[in-house]
């Protein structure tokens, strides 16, 4: 999979980012590893150390598997107005994990992020590259169950 | 030329000037932290801010050019506060325990500190503690120190192109270490030591080795003998107070006797050795078409970086052993048996400029008996420059004396071996003479001198014209090891220092190195050069006689064993 | 009427996918139009327009336009930054969502204005929705030459390309934004030179906001004298609001500058949801002062935002009513900041960390005399020296309590939490 993708970008420094959300997008437990961080850096003709140095600087990466579906919550002002403690505790209960936990069944991971830029729907959540917005309880109770028939 | 006012003191300065130069021009002292003169602005710390009349904010004096009618304050209250409050977020954030610290009192820190008087952090103490890095023989490095002011990122990445040292993560996590945040030796550092010879504080050190050294000399049964690189004798003094460009070589090998050694010889000796063996192995290359442009090999981070990254070019280095490794094999071996000690019992010290020596003395194949290392311990500069304090030595009331023999006796070829370009010098003084059949007649050969990053020079050898280069720092080598990569390099001998201006700028040398202290040294050691009664290698008698009471001819097979060393690849 | 739709008129009329529906509401006229002018002729009418860049800092457009063009350097960028991150904000993303060839028609005219030689769109990264029209959109311009070689027969090539954000809101600054690009972490570089000397590979680089770009046709069409009718003297034509927090419509309103903060939250947002009192609202975002509710009649307009010396200019208006406390908002704030900090400069890498602590103390009734003190003078410091706007305007928002609610302060010190 990592070789299909590395074919489809040229080989110049400036792809390294868009490299990695890529494979990171196709990568069933959504995190990038060593061997995998020396393949690409070897491919774009860059050191170890340049991949590290971006995939810990972008929140999007991760270097510790995740699970399949990763569940980010907005924790800013806009959100917070609007009830996002809420969000936050419905999702734990539901799911039965903290913030920055992965489920036990790997389905889901469930984070913090910065604002989605959907305030005028919050409280809002990202669920891989999906948005909601004008959470309920009975939403989320709605979304998760989705998420977990389907996938 | 711009008109400005510093502190309300009117000064016409240089267009393009910082504000930092324009104040350093007109002896007003700003205080730094994460500037450093050579190296790329970074603008980082901050600590340099100061006030420009009619601006809200403040501006660096590092970064902010001058400009016609300017009006700086670089002591107003406002400053003065934005300083303190800095450094005390930079302290709040460090493992300040001072005393306990191998930089206490030299500690760029620490010195700021104390020049803004602070007495209290205003702040809560946010210092995570991370594991130490230690996994190396040559350098230490200790992230609780670490002020992320950039330096050591910026040497490793853009003076030596090699880029091991990154900031990795964010904000108040950010923290600068090799990738996966774990070991520089897992990645393809040369240990070249430069990043701890910038470091401010003590977050990136020599690995410490003065202790082993002490324990020897204080061991009744060990035999200790000491040698000392060229590029030594002309920076120990700065770490004595000396200023830079001081010639210490007799000060030097007295305070060496006063801490104990039972010889003190000279890495000098095996440097006129070296250019015997390298000459006749550069002249067989020629002469049996072996594999060219021949690169020296005298320079461990160059041949950790040739075996990391140029895997392809490894025949192309000499396999002479340095200067240091030849010493050691002699000195277990010839030197043992001459003088009737236990290999066993005889305990070699080295004195380097360099830190990469350290890992260079590890190696494996650096063991004429298979087992144990032919250099048992190796010093920097820095290492030696604290055992003197430590003993209480004046140093400059030490009297002057000389190297002992055997391995005291040297020529001028060898003292510049220390600079760049030194090498090649020396290696020409006598390459020419052999092969030309008659006494060189201008033994300077000034294109290869000077602190240009690559030099080259053609020489008649023999009727021929043969091109040669001369690199240092990584970057540059790597310009030369790419033309050889891709068969296009005119030359048929390269040298290669890692370090800027070559050892004399080594990764051990002492602190605060700048290119107007490497231009000191190099002049000094020119100077030493031009001193010497004896200014080539194959001139010296000792090596003469070593050569017929051991080893018998240069490429012989008991020098094939000694002197000389194979490469491998290395990930 | 409030609104006065100028960028957003043809939004719920046409389909964003369709690029004849663009083209049918007088889309793409504008670059023909522009084609067929001296280049010089462009920037100048962007000049009289007295347009001022939508991203935050409001700087004059056509002063960036000119500083490319004046370059001799041939290789030049054109840039969008579409990197939406200040919470609060979500009016670009609006624009690329509804009306995406309005901003690319802008930003070709800004490229043969300046005789850029490529483009690029800066997305973060959470705008998946945007990511595939903009795809769609470059596709559609690109069939129809209004992209790539030899646009409509003028012999002007010019492409842009799609760059996503990875999770970093830093990367809306400049410098940050374009090592983004480069493949490297977004921390920024030190200035001068500025992006238009010295920026993307090097290059002469254009850096304009997703609302700046699209304004240009409107400019070319109106005009620039007619468009610098459209709002106050200082600030003219429109504005986008993001209207957000305890308010009954939140959304994206478009009105002429001038108009008061009050109008928009009561006249355009219906007030607020519940009918409850509204105790502050943060302008601007993260970033941006919180003023108290007597303050709504300030009218929308760089020159009244410079008061509070920050980059107040996005125009995003968060309403916060009677039950909210100012010490849990500035918690949030301050962990955004603190989280976001590229961690380069000293006073925003230990400095946010540092603000956030104090405010906890606040947040926690335990605070100090001392602590008020060390906030103020944190606070002035880390605004002081900065490196970029991050951490000269994280501040921004305790200055403002420190001024508007200080006795919520004061409380807090004469009565700790027992």
């Amino acid at each position: 999979m990592l070789e299909n993708i590395l074919k489809e970008y040229p080989r110049q420094e400036d792809y390294l980012i868009e490299v990695l959300l890529e494979y990171q997008k196709q990568k069933a437990d959504r995190h990038i590893g060593e061997d995998e961080i020396r393949r690409i850096a070897e491919h774009l003709g860059v050191t170890e150390s340049k991949v590290w140095s971006v995939i810990t600087f972008y929140t999007f990466f991760s270097t510790r598997p995740r699970g399949e579906n990763i569940i980010q919550i907005c924790k800013d002002v806009p959100c917070y107005l609007n009830d996002g403690n809420t969000v936050q505790r419905t999702l734990e209960q539901l799911l039965g994990v903290q913030v920055g936990d992965t489920t036990k069944n790997q389905k889901f991971t469930l984070e913090h992020t910065s604002c989605l830029g959907h305030c005028d729907g919050a409280p809002a959540i990202r669920i891989n590259d999906k948005t909601y917005t004008n959470l309920s309880v009975d939403k989320l109770k709605a979304i998760i169950s989705e998420y977990r028939g389907n996938t | 030329m711009p008109n400005i006012k510093i502190n309300g003191k009117p000064l016409t300065v240089e267009e393009g000037t910082t504000i930092l130069e324009a104040a350093k021009a007109n002896n007003i002292k700003i205080p730094t932290l994460c500037y450093y003169p050579d190296l790329d602005i970074k603008s980082d710390c901050r600590v340099c801010s100061v006030e420009i009349v009619g601006q809200k904010g403040l501006k660096t004096a590092c970064s902010e050019p001058v400009w016609d009618g300017m009006e700086i304050r670089t002591n107003s209250p406002r400053v003065l506060n934005a300083r303190k409050v800095l450094t005390e977020l930079i302290l709040a954030n460090h493992d300040a325990n001072c005393t306990a610290c191998e930089k206490n009192m030299n500690c760029e820190l620490q010195t700021l500190a104390n020049t803004l008087g602070i007495d209290e952090n205003r702040f809560e103490n946010v210092l995570e503690e991370r594991p130490l890095d230690t996994a190396n023989p040559s350098i230490t490095r200790n992230p609780n120190r670490c002020i992320k002011c950039g330096r050591c990122v910026d040497v490793c990445k853009n003076v030596q192109g090699i880029h091991v040292l990154d900031n990795m993560g964010r904000s108040n996590e950010m923290e600068i270490t090799p990738a996966y945040g774990k070991y520089l030796s897992d990645q393809e550092c040369t240990f070249c030591g430069q990043c701890s010879s910038v470091c401010p504080v003590a977050s990136i050190t020599e690995k410490d080795k003065s202790d082993e050294v002490w324990e020897a000399l204080h061991d009744e049964d060990k035999h200790v003998i000491v040698q000392v690189a060229p590029a030594v004798r002309v920076s120990l003094g700065e770490e004595m107070g000396a200023r830079p460009g001081a010639i210490v070589t007799e000060k030097m090998v007295s305070a060496l006797r006063s801490l104990g050694f039972d010889r003190v010889f000279d890495t000098d000796f095996t440097a006129d050795l070296t250019i015997l063996e390298e000459g006749h192995e550069l002249l067989e290359r020629v002469k049996e078409g072996g594999t060219l442009p021949m690169f020296t090999s005298c320079c461990p981070g160059w041949i950790s970086f040739a075996e990391q990254q140029y895997p392809e070019l490894l025949d192309n280095l000499s396999t002479c052993k340095s200067p240091q490794q030849m010493f050691g094999s002699l000195a277990k071996t010839y030197y043992a048996k001459k003088e009737d000690i236990d290999p066993e019992k005889l305990h070699v010290v080295s004195v380097m400029p360099c830190t990469a020596k350290k890992y260079e003395a590890s190696r494996e194949e650096m063991r004429v008996d298979g087992e144990n290392p032919d250099v048992d311990t190796v010093l920097t500069t820095r290492e030696l420059g604290k055992m003197v304090r430590q003993m209480g030595i004046d140093f400059d009331e030490l009297e002057p004396s000389s190297f002992d023999d055997p391995f005291g006796i040297t020529s001028g070829a060898a003292a510049i071996f220390g600079a760049s370009g030194g090498v090649m010098e020396a290696a020409l003084r006598t390459v020419s003479e052999v092969v030309n059949e008659e006494p060189l007649k201008q033994l300077d050969f000034e294109d290869v001198r000077g602190l240009e990053g690559i030099k080259e020079a053609e020489v008649e050898l023999g009727g021929n014209t043969v091109r040669v280069a001369v690199a240092h720092s990584l970057s540059n080598a790597r310009k030369l090891a790419e033309e050889v990569k891709q068969g296009d390099s005119p030359y048929a001998f390269i040298e290669i220092m890692a370090c800027p201006g070559g050892c004399i700028g080594g990764g051990g040398q002492p602190y605060n190195t700048t290119n107007a202290t490497r231009q000191e040294r190099i002049d000094a050691t020119y100077r030493v050069d031009s001193r010497m009664e004896i200014r080539q290698s194959h001139k010296n008698p000792v090596i003469t006689t070593l050569y017929e009471e051991y080893l018998e001819a240069p490429l012989g097979e008991r020098s094939h064993k000694l002197l000389h060393t194979h490469y491998q690849k290395r990930n | 009427m409030l609104e006065h739709k100028l960028l957003t008129e043809r939004i719920d009329r046409i389909n964003p996918l369709s690029i004849d529906d663009y083209l049918q509401a007088g889309g793409y006229e504008m670059l023909k139009k522009a084609i067929g002018m001296e280049r010089i002729a462009i920037i100048e009418e962007i000049e009289k327009s007295k347009l001022r860049g939508r991203g935050g800092a409001a700087f004059p457009a056509h002063i960036k336009l000119m500083g490319i063009a004046k370059e001799e350097e041939t290789v030049r960028y054109v840039v969008c930054n579409a990197d939406e991150g200040e919470p609060g904000n979500f009016k670009d993303r609006y624009l690329m969502e509804h009306d995406p060839h309005q901003m690319i028609e802008g930003m070709v005219i800004a490229a043969y204005a300046t005789r850029a030689t490529k483009g690029y769109i800066y997305l973060r990264g959470e705008y998946d929705t945007a990511h595939s029209i903009l795809s769609w959109t470059l596709d559609e311009a690109r069939k129809h030459n209004y992209l790539g070689e030899n646009i409509l027969g003028s012999g002007f090539d010019f492409d842009i390309e799609i760059r996503s954000g990875a999770g970093s809101y830093v990367c809306g600054e400049e410098f940050a934004l374009i090592e983004s690009i480069e493949g490297k972490p977004g921390r920024t570089r030190v200035k001068p030179p500025f992006p238009t000397q010295v920026g993307l590979y090097g290059k002469p680089t254009l850096i304009n906001n997703v609302e700046t770009f699209s304004n240009f046709p409107h400019i070319l069409r109106m005009g620039g004298e007619a468009f610098a009718d459209i709002g106050t003297d200082s600030s003219s034509g429109t504005k986008l609001v993001s209207l957000s927090g305890n308010v009954a419509n939140p959304g994206v309103y478009e009105v002429p500058f001038g108009v008061p903060i009050r109008d928009v939250i009561e006249k355009l947002g219906g007030g607020t949801a519940d009918g409850r009192k509204i105790k502050m609202v943060q302008l601007g975002g993260a970033s941006g002062p919180i003023i108290p509710e007597y303050m709504l009649d300030l009218t929308i307009d760089f020159d009244r935002f410079e008061n509070f010396d920050s980059k107040t200019g996005a125009g995003a208006i968060i309403v916060m009513d009677e039950r909210v406390d100012v010490f849990d908002v500035l918690k949030r704030i301050g962990e955004f900041f603190e989280h976001e900090s590229c961690g380069k400069c000293t006073p925003c890498r230990e400095g946010n960390l540092q603000l956030l602590k104090l405010v906890e103390r606040f947040v926690e009734r335990r605070a100090s005399e001392k602590d008020l003190l060390n906030i103020e003078t944190l606070s002035r410091v880390m605004h002081q020296t900065s490196l970029c706007g991050l951490g000269q305007s994280a501040p921004t928002a305790i200055f403002s309590t420190l001024q508007y609610f200080r006795d919520h302060y004061i409380d807090v010190i004469e009565h700790p939490q027992s």
